[in-house]
């Protein structure tokens, strides 16, 4: 069926727009560094490609905020949360932006009640209940006797900074795809064409965009941008027949900023590592959706196919005999981390209770399936996951919570399937990846500014990234210093040859040459990372399929043509996801060193974590050529001494 | 770039083939509103050419089953989402050992 555009078609026109922050993203991260950029008296411009009000991976709600270590009732500080963060990754993480996920993260809780989101149990629904605080009506999740995940209402939020962003006065640019960072010195390296050279490394002076329903081309300059684009997906699953659920997050947030900020030559750390996939709609259930122990679900009581109790255990297999322990460190643990274990690589210290093993289940004579058994659990437990986290999850609300209790599903009665261990609801291949679990992504420093002068990053497009309460939190804090930035920032003129050159490489893919469709394209480069950037990797393997994807940018990119300015954005999002996986494999070839926190495995060079490679080894760009570095994994320095020096007015003005 | 500029204020869409059917409208119920089509992150829907109508799902394939469309809806029953087949998940009656999908 053929269908005419609905939409007004403006591919001949385009619109200047000046300010002073330019925030690319407006899911959690992006509508935060708005806020705190305006109200810091900036003036501010939000690109968003889809809607701001529910886009990003937590528009459409969040049930749990962890790492408010901050909060009235938390047992611990933002220094030992943060460590344990950090050691539980064997040192590859940012010690930045979970620091400030610590530090501020009970802040935002506080700035979100105030615009109207819901925090706090204030219609007593869960009086008296082993997880709710009575002076507070805070509730928490998972360690109940540390206190520092709290359960919140979280389908209340983006429309709540949504709101806020408006009332704020920010210029909120929906429906627009941000396609490049403009540099100062107006010249790129063109890693789409065949000509490379340029000016990488230049400040940033603003973006250009295009309309993703009129193909509108946009030119913005800014004094400071913040990139708050999500993470690269779709680099090894992806489903061309339902490309929207080929991963966990929206299928939209691929990683276009990252493209972007490879291109204009800011440096990523951690690239080289990706795990064995965890969640794909298109390989396994959708989240949550199905009998599990972990997350949403903590830590539900499950049966086996004949109605025999599944055994919980703390980290040393202890046996639990009540629902209660399973909320509770083991006896000597300081806390634990998450609800469920660590899935990728549980750090003893930090593992919290789960059911046993199910191979150890099976020897024991318990049958298959296994069902989440919630008429057993206290009723406060059972109303806090059936109700409260599986009603304010984004994916769970309408798909799962209204959808099962419409087809007769009664928490009270019923059990619920299990397909799968623990929480992935499918197995996957060794060479099916994901970033996932604190992946890699650009470097920052203590301002969360890039390599690049006048570039922020916040949210997931920061290395070792994690989950709303560290977008929240890093969206706010790089929106105060972008707001400084810009402060004592001369506005910069864009030089038109720049933008026309990017305006060019849009537009051609309405003129390619066929009807070559951007899910081959993407279900192609996603078999070459399969083949090539696998779990076992070496430089020859790593080194073809470069020149695989390559091969992929001379002779079938060209050929790629949309038919309208949806397409227009697929077929752009496409040519991001294929330099994102240039990007993972420079960021291969840069590590030659196996390292087990990294998930990475070099068959070339086995042993693992050599001393000398206990380190960020870094990439980027300059002059077409990939420059590699490193940085030590404490480059960071001390944290609240650090923290406070590139800080003291929020101090000042938050008493925190 | 000639041929575009012959056709600049042309573009059309055809209906993705996907093997799914993630929006089903009640169109007694739909006012055509376009509040769906609106709050949809991943913009699968066009809004229908004839006015008061349900939205088009043009890119079905690329739905990702949030459900914001559906809480977006000012009349209840108007849009549901429909899960595939795939994903359909057993429950079992504690008492009785009933099963029921859904």
């Amino acid at each position: 069926m053929i269908v005419e555009w609905p939409y007004p078609v403006e591919w001949d026109q385009t619109t200047s727009v000046s300010t002073d922050v330019l925030v690319l993203g407006g899911g959690i991260a992006g509508c935060w560094a708005a806020i705190a950029a305006a109200r810091r008296g900036a003036d501010v411009v939000l690109v968003e490609k889809g809607a701001t009000i529910r886009s990003g991976a937590g528009g459409s709600g969040c049930d749990h905020w962890e790492s408010a270590a901050t909060n009235p009732c938390s047992r611990i500080t933002p220094e030992e949360l943060t460590d344990a963060l950090i050691t539980s990754q064997g040192g590859y993480c940012n010690g930045i932006s979970h620091y400030v996920e610590c530090r501020e993260g009970y802040d935002r809780l506080l700035d979100l009640e105030r615009m109207g989101g819901k925090i706090r149990d204030a219609d007593d629904e869960f009086r008296g209940a082993e997880f709710r605080d009575e002076a507070t009506k805070l509730l928490f999740a998972y360690d109940y006797v540390n206190r520092f995940t709290l359960r919140v209402w979280g389908t209340t939020f983006k429309p709540a900074l949504h709101e806020e962003c408006k009332r704020l006065g920010v210029r909120i640019l929906d429906r627009t795809m941000a396609t490049s960072l403009l540099s100062k010195d107006g010249r790129q390296g063109e890693p789409e064409g065949g000509r490379q050279g340029g000016l990488q490394g230049s400040r940033v002076v603003g973006a250009t965009a295009v309309h993703t329903r009129t193909g509108r081309f946009l030119v913005i300059d800014a004094k400071a941008t913040i990139l708050c684009m999500s993470r690269p997906s779709r680099l090894w699953l992806f489903s061309p027949e339902l490309p929207g659920i080929s991963e966990f997050r929206p299928p939209q947030c691929n990683g276009d900023g990252h493209s972007m900020a490879w291109r204009a030559g800011a440096e990523f750390t951690m690239m080289e590592k990706s795990v064995q996939a965890e969640w794909s709609g298109t390989r396994s259930f959708p989240p949550y959706a199905t009998g599990n122990t972990h997350n949403t679900w903590y830590a539900c009581s499950m049966v086996d196919a004949e109605g025999r109790e599944i055994p919980w255990a703390d980290r040393d297999g202890n046996i639990l005999t009540t629902v209660s322990e399973r909320y509770r460190p083991a006896p000597g643990q300081r806390l634990y981390l998450k609800g469920g274990c660590e899935p990728d690589l549980p750090t003893y210290e930090f593992q919290g209770p789960d059911i046993l093993p199910v191979d150890e289940l099976l020897a024991q004579g318990y049958k298959l399936p296994l069902y989440a058994d919630l008429p057993s659990m206290p009723e406060h437990e059972r109303r806090a996951i059936w109700g409260l986290m599986v009603g304010e999850e984004g994916k769970t609300k309408i798909p799962v919570l209204q959808r099962y209790s419409a087809a007769g599903f009664d928490p009270d009665e019923d059990l619920l399937q299990s397909y799968g261990e623990g929480w992935r609801s499918a197995a996957f291949h060794p060479q099916e990846r994901q970033l996932f679990g604190y992946p890699g992504g650009l470097m920052n420093d203590w301002s969360l500014r890039t390599n690049l002068e006048g570039l922020y990053a916040a949210g997931d497009q920061l290395f070792a990234s994690n989950c709303h309460g560290h977008a929240a939190t890093t969206g706010h804090y790089a929106g105060r210093h972008a707001a400084d930035d810009a402060q004592s920032t001369a506005a910069a003129a864009v030089e038109n040859g720049q933008a026309e050159a990017e305006r060019s490489r849009v537009y051609s893919l309405l003129d390619g040459d066929s009807d070559a469709s951007w899910k081959e394209m993407n279900a192609t480069l996603a078999e070459v990372m399969q083949e090539h950037c696998g779990a076992a990797k070496s430089e020859e393997l790593l080194s073809s399929g470069l020149s695989k994807l390559q091969d992929l940018r001379q002779n079938k990119a060209p050929r790629l043509r949309a038919r309208n300015p949806h397409e227009l954005m697929r077929c752009l999002e496409v040519l991001n996801v294929l330099t994102n996986a240039e990007l993972v494999i420079h960021a291969c070839l840069a590590r030659k060193a196996s390292a087990e926190h990294l998930h990475f495995r070099r068959s070339d060079c086995p042993e693992m974590d050599p001393p000398e490679w206990q380190k960020f080894v870094t990439v980027r760009l300059e002059n077409g050529t990939v420059i590699e570095g490193e940085m030590p994994l404490d480059y960071y320095g001390p944290l609240p001494e650090s923290y406070e020096a590139h800080n003291e007015e929020y101090v000042g003005e938050s008493g925190s | 770039m000639t041929r575009r500029k012959a056709c600049a204020k042309k573009a059309y869409a055809i209906v993705d083939p996907a093997p799914a059917e993630p929006l089903r409208f009640d169109a007694d119920l739909c006012i055509g509103c376009n509040a769906c089509v609106d709050v949809c992150q991943v913009d699968i829907m066009v809004p229908n050419p004839e006015a008061g109508l349900p939205p088009i799902v043009l890119y079905p394939g690329e739905c990702w089953y949030d459900g914001s469309c559906v809480d977006a809806c000012p009349e209840p029953g108007a849009i549901s989402l429909n899960r595939l087949a795939k994903d359909r998940v057993r429950f079992k009656r504690k008492r009785t050992g009933a099963d029921f999908y859904v």
